[in-house]
């Protein structure tokens, strides 16, 4: 196991977090470290995660603590071609933690991603970006109007924060979660695509089919959730997204 | 079936062997004599290209395994999942007449008895066992057999119960030493079984009297009286062998000259081991890169093609998916599916840095793919960070489609056990030909800490097990305290269980020798007293509750600790956290010495695993509740596991944990079993296939020893177990092997399903 280095910690950022997914493979490339940081500004009704909406629900700890737990993974992730995910929540309600913890693993050699629906993208300075590998980013309408029934906040700031991601050369994976009945009118798709297509640095669409994996959290909160009635979308319905993005040489599969 | 007469087949066999066995083979020490390593090591060609030249199954291939699927289909139908089984004949090697599935479509042959699946009677290990065995299967043995048992032959089981103390039995009775070999085979004795198709019989013959000679000592002490009666019957063994292959027109007096004969030659050694040894796991060793030396000269050779190379594989593996042995019911509830462990390793590197990946290993795991999977051979792919990509790539996505693969690491076990090792069972590694192991079933660690708190009573009876060593009477238990009695506690229970292993194999030497096996090993041989332990999570979450939270004891009217009540968190193992890691580092270490003190019998050398086959459930029966707040009868967690759902940090954490666990003190080797759904893996088909790669990779270089991988869903599993019918070839691997899941019992289905899947989207 490769010792943390001393330098590879600067200073202690206090932070607060939700979980750790030691194992992840679906955020970011290989075998990922996903960080789940707690806090959102976002209401999004799909929300699967709706217990790291609030920060002080999670376990507050500090980058120093966290970047000695991610290093006992550094050779593994290294080998596995993986490295290190930042989510939440939004990572960025928190900035100088996320600053601190990203620094950290890049001193431990490790690939980093960034996973953000870029709401808070201007929390996100230029010395943040320039330890983020890869940004797994979040756009989930694409007409103010669905974005703002589906999240509770408007679409723009996302925009800006994508445009100025590409203005840097940063890598995105896109991600797009198709919601029967809410996210999945095609003339809305067709302008995402457009845009995403665009901007030149997307390397990849994810299409992601809604799914209700996240409702029991949701009641043991004692909220309401408001898409219980909805299916998750067809495989057929999938496809015809995936090809949507296709269409705009984009990769989607 | 009473006629040699040369059908086609045999025809081309015999002109085929005009020529020089040897023809074209690169010379070395392994022509003068025994040493079939060399021989690989001269000629193997390494293969480090893809999949892409696989052929699929010929239509030879296709009708036969649809013959072979519809036995199974009435096996599993049949009374107890036996199809048939003799009542009249004893089995031994030449005992039954040559058997067939259909001969026209058979291009490998030979059967343990003269019918497919029908199990033949080997009552050296235990006639009650085999007499309860035909009875449950509602079958009933010719009283001319029950007049020799035990009357004029004395079992292994006789003899074992002849010596035990009455300390022995207690243990035994509540279950702090489970699954003991006593009543059955030991098996985990791997016979090189290649050694007759690159040498042929009578070449081993010689070597064999030459080694009789050898003993021709000055001093004829009981060791060398043993040695020399032991040689005597593998040389007779041997010779039988000769006698069985000619039943099927084969000449194997002589060494193979093709491929085809090569893999007949090997498949008809093994089947001389399991016509009369029905040794728990009778494992099949590192063959198939040994065949490819003789598959690449018929190719090169030009006189087969393929798709032929790929259905001599196709039609081997097909018969050692019908290996069959008799047991009882209560055998099954340890070691459930009906288990054979034909385990046969894949890959590798040799000591040289060159890979020993060979298109033959390829062509066995493409038997998945032709003929579905299937929980034997127990295909073990030998891992090294070094393996070729494509052999990678081509195990990971074949462990994805089938689940039938289990993975142990070469980096680790090269520097104990060299480049031609293989697998006995589950996690044994042994250098073939040149060592076996006395298999030690294992102890429950569990309930010795559990007895280390009453005093060496036993939780669930009462009763008196252990020594009356003092009890812990405080109301909350005392880290260091719990430590100062569960020490002592170690060291009887690692005196017992070897003095009973001792028992246990000086009777089975005595009165079940394997001889088939033997022949096919050098005279002087490494042996090991492979112990075992049960229970670990068990015991490393109950340190680590008992050391960072509070656990109160509740005790029954007779003052018995029998239940726990924890206040506050502890970090449980499977988490990579040091402060409970540790503690399970240590039990195997400190079990491991406490092993090492004592004197195994012939000398052999002590080493221990982390392996609990599917005896967890058993184990866990018998044990009561336990301080880390697993109540009583709750299964253990399999092999090394973390207890279920208590891994709460993903994959990674859980493998780290496990790779922590010494092999140095536990040679034996340490199971884990991975289970993750697909949608866990990765989005995209490749993207699963490299990502468990990088798994493979990450966890053999943080020195994890084995890993089992099942990706599936529980959805799939639950529908399993109320359609069995639509199921019949779904394989799951479980600590060490793989099962049909549908012929576990109900009571196991639910503790896989009960298990941890890594399933975070």
């Amino acid at each position: 196991m490769t010792p943390p280095l001393p330098q590879a910690r600067p200073g202690s950022v206090s932070g607060w977090i939700h979980s750790v997914e030691t194992g992840g493979t679906v955020d970011g490339p290989g075998i990922r470290y996903v960080l789940f940081m707690s806090g959102c500004p976002l209401r999004c009704l799909y929300c699967h995660n709706p217990d790291t909406q609030h920060m002080h629900d999670g376990t507050r700890t500090t980058s120093a603590e966290v970047l000695d737990d991610i290093a006992l993974y550094a050779t593994f992730l290294q080998r596995a071609h993986g490295g290190l995910t930042l989510s939440g929540g939004e990572p960025l309600v928190q900035p100088e933690f996320t600053a601190a913890v990203l620094r950290g693993a890049k001193a431990l050699g490790l690939h980093t991603a960034l996973d953000t629906s870029g709401f808070l993208g201007n929390h996100a300075d230029d010395h943040l970006l320039e330890d983020v590998d890869l940004v797994l980013l979040d756009i989930k309408a694409f007409s103010e109007k669905t974005y703002r029934h589906l999240t509770g906040v408007p679409l723009r700031p996302t925009l800006e924060f994508a445009e100025r991601l590409a203005g840097l050369n940063k890598r995105i994976w896109l991600r797009y979660v198709l919601v029967p009945n809410l996210t999945d009118d095609a003339a809305e798709i067709d302008r995402l695509a457009e845009f995403v297509a665009g901007l030149g640095v997307v390397d990849r669409v994810d299409v992601l089919p809604f799914h209700k994996m996240g409702e029991h959290k949701w009641k043991a909160l004692g909220r309401k959730y408001m898409l219980t009635d909805t299916e998750p979308p067809s495989r057929e319905l999938v496809e015809r997204v995936r090809k949507q993005f296709q269409a705009q040489g984009l990769r989607a599969d | 079936m009473d006629t040699l007469l040369m059908d086609g087949l045999a025809q081309a066999t015999e002109q085929q062997s005009a020529a020089d066995p040897w023809r074209g083979f690169a010379p070395g020490v392994w022509r003068r004599s025994v040493d079939v390593r060399d021989f690989i090591q001269r000629n193997l060609t390494p293969y480090e290209g893809d999949a892409g030249f696989v052929a699929g199954p010929t239509a030879r291939t296709t009708a036969l395994f649809a013959k072979v699927t519809d036995l199974l289909k009435q096996e599993r139908a049949a009374k107890g999942g036996v199809l048939d089984a003799d009542t009249e004949v004893f089995a031994s090697i030449t005992s039954h007449a040559a058997g067939y599935i259909d001969r026209e479509l058979e291009v490998i042959v030979g059967l343990q008895t003269d019918k497919p699946l029908k199990r033949a009677i080997m009552p050296f290990g235990g006639w009650r066992m085999v007499k309860t065995g035909l009875e449950a299967y509602g079958y009933t043995p010719s009283p001319k057999l029950e007049e020799i048992f035990p009357v004029l032959r004395k079992t292994h089981n006789d003899g074992v119960f002849d010596v035990y103390t009455p300390e022995m039995l207690r243990c035994r009775k509540s279950g702090v030493i489970t699954g003991l070999p006593d009543a059955y085979g030991r098996g985990r004795i791997i016979g090189d079984y290649r050694r007759l198709a690159l040498y042929g019989a009578d070449f081993l013959i010689k070597d064999k009297k030459a080694q009789l000679a050898s003993l021709e000592v000055s001093r004829i002490d009981e060791d060398v009286l043993r040695l020399r009666e032991e040689i005597s019957e593998q040389i007779r063994a041997l010779k039988e062998l000769v006698e069985m292959a000619a039943s099927y027109g084969f000449d194997v007096k002589r060494p193979a000259a093709t491929g085809r004969e090569a893999v007949q030659w090997t498949y008809l050694a093994y089947l001389a081991a399991v016509k009369e040894a029905n040794g728990a796991a009778m494992s099949l060793g590192r063959v198939s890169s040994f065949l490819d030396i003789y598959i690449e000269r018929d190719l090169r050779d030009g006189v087969i093609t393929e798709a032929e190379a790929q259905e001599m594989i196709d039609h081997f593996v097909m018969k050692l998916r019908l290996v069959r042995f008799l047991r009882t019911p209560e055998y099954d509830q340890l070691f459930s599916g009906d288990p054979t462990w034909v385990t046969e390793c894949l890959g590798g590197m040799g000591l040289d840095g060159r890979t020993l990946v060979s298109k033959t290993n390829f062509r066995m795991l493409q038997t998945l793919h032709n003929l579905g999977p299937a929980p034997e051979p127990n295909l073990t792919v030998l891992w090294s960070e070094k393996l070729p990509d494509g052999f990678k790539r081509f195990c990971a996505d074949t462990s994805i489609k089938t689940c039938s693969v289990q993975y142990e690491s070469d980096d680790l076990m090269r520097g104990y056990w060299g480049d031609d090792y293989g697998i006995a069972c589950c996690v044994s590694a042994m250098r073939i030909g040149k060592q076996m192991q006395f298999f030690g079933a294992r102890a429950n660690l569990a309930k010795t800490l559990m007895y280390a708190i009453n005093g060496g009573k036993d939780e669930v009876s009462g009763e008196q097990i252990a020594p009356a060593y003092a009890p812990i009477t405080g109301d909350v238990l005392d880290y260091d305290e719990v430590m100062a009695r569960f020490e002592p506690m170690m060291e009887w229970l690692a005196k017992v269980y070897m003095n009973a292993l001792n028992a246990i194999h000086y009777m089975h030497d005595k009165y079940m020798y394997e001889r088939m096996e033997m022949a096919l090993h050098d005279r002087d041989i490494l042996r090991t007293m492979a112990c075992g332990i049960a229970g670990l999570s068990v015991v490393a979450d109950s340190l680590s509750a008992i050391k960072h939270a509070k656990v109160k004891v509740i005790r029954d009217a007779n003052g018995l600790a029998t239940d726990f009540e924890i206040e506050g968190d502890y970090p449980a193992f499977g988490n990579n956290d040091a402060r409970v890691d540790d503690i399970a580092v240590w039990a195997v270490e400190r079990f491991m010495t406490a092993l090492r003190k004592q004197k195994p019998y012939r000398n052999a050398m002590p080493t221990q695993s982390v392996l609990t086959i599917t005896s967890n459930v058993v184990y866990g029966k018998k044990t009561g509740n336990t301080p880390d707040g697993r109540k009583a009868g709750q299964p253990f967690a399999p092999g090394a596991n973390p207890m279920h759902g208590r891994d709460k940090k993903g994959a990674i954490a859980s493998m780290a944990s496990v790779a922590k666990l010494p092999y140095a003190h536990a040679q034996d080797g340490i199971s884990y079993t991975f289970t993750i759904v697909p949608g866990a893996l990765g989005r995209t088909e490749d993207e699963r296939v490299s990502n468990l790669v990088g798994m493979l990779d990450g966890y053999a270089a943080q020195g994890g020893h084995h890993i089992n991988v099942n990706v599936f869903d529980r959805e799939t599993l639950l529908h399993a177990m109320d359609h069995p019918e639509l199921y019949p070839q779904l394989t799951i691997r479980v600590s060490g092997y793989a099962v049909n899941f549908i012929k576990l019992t109900r009571e196991q289905q639910l503790d896989v399903i009960s298990r941890t899947f890594h399933d975070k989207h």
